[in-house]
């Protein structure tokens, strides 16, 4: 089954790539963009979809310094994140 | 000293060593995170077997990411607060000399060491940075106006909780020579050369 992980900095976590992309956009003519946070998007095929919160916890993201969200392709909800980790603290 | 001796990383087997220096470097390229991929390596099993047991392991750098990726240390390296890589001399202040890294330390020495990386900024929450600063698990602190990346607390390096497992970001092995303007990073190695004679003379208490 296709997935789309979604990972991204956890809130309160200075992320200094979204403060670059947000202080360079006046510059180019865009005003009032802010709170901008930079993630990654994973794309794969998973044989067991079941495993695919097993295998963000260990690889993809590091719980204590990210959010993931898992993305199934086709799923009924409207391809709604299925997973999200319970919020630490 | 005593001898250097390479472990590939498909190793399973550390050859009965006294100490693990987990180097620097960008294993994987630091994609996904720095450190995430390399945690994986075979040799890591036996890494943290020896941690385990209680034997000094030390990660400089990008092996500092990857002690923290492996879970054998607490927190993460973030990106760098300046998103630049960063190359030049810090000053370490020793924060704790009651370790195998630092024995040879006296407790707020100055250190002069290089730091050389662009994912350096340690992070661990609030609640477990008490945790870790109430068991005298920061060992190494960037001096004032010294934190080269935004590292919470001006933290450099740190131990786990039995204290034989630290990482530091700086480069200790790029300080062991007044030539290139300190030798301040050889206390590192005296403090665990000193450590393994120690245990060559001692039973291991652990």
């Amino acid at each position: 089954m296709k997935a789309k992980i979604l990972i991204r900095p956890k809130r309160g976590i200075l992320d200094p790539q979204g403060k670059a992309i947000e202080r360079a956009l006046p510059a180019l003519g865009f005003e009032g963009v802010s709170e901008v946070r930079v993630g990654r998007l994973v794309e794969l095929e998973a044989a067991e979809p079941d495993r695919l919160a097993e295998l963000c916890e260990k690889l993809l993201a590091n719980p204590l310094i990210e959010d993931y969200e898992i993305e199934l392709d086709g799923d009924p909800t409207g391809g709604e994140a299925l997973q999200t980790p319970p919020s630490e603290s | 000293m005593g001898e250097a001796r390479l472990v590939w990383h498909e190793d399973t087997e550390l050859g009965g060593v006294d100490v693990v220096v987990v180097p620097g470097g960008f294993s994987y390229g630091d994609y996904l995170r720095a450190g995430a991929i390399a945690r994986f390596a075979p040799a890591m099993e036996a890494v943290a077997r020896h941690a385990a047991a209680g034997r000094p392991v030390l990660g400089i750098c990008n092996g500092f990411q990857v002690l923290c990726e492996a879970g054998l240390l607490p927190g993460a390296l973030l990106p760098n607060d300046s998103l630049r890589f960063v190359c030049r001399q810090v000053e370490l202040e020793v924060e704790s000399t009651a370790t195998p890294f630092t024995s040879e330390c006296r407790s707020g020495e100055r250190l002069s060491i290089p730091v050389k990386h662009e994912s350096g900024r340690y992070f661990a929450p609030p609640e477990q940075l008490d945790q870790i600063e109430a068991r005298g698990g920061v060992v190494l602190r960037y001096g004032p106006g010294q934190n080269p990346n935004g590292s919470v607390r001006d933290i450099a390096g740190v131990v786990n909780e039995h204290r034989n497992v630290m990482g530091l970001m700086p480069h200790p092995e790029h300080a062991v020579d007044p030539l290139t303007g300190s030798d301040d990073g050889l206390r590192i190695f005296t403090s665990l050369a000193a450590s393994a004679a120690r245990r060559d003379r001692e039973p291991l208490n652990i």
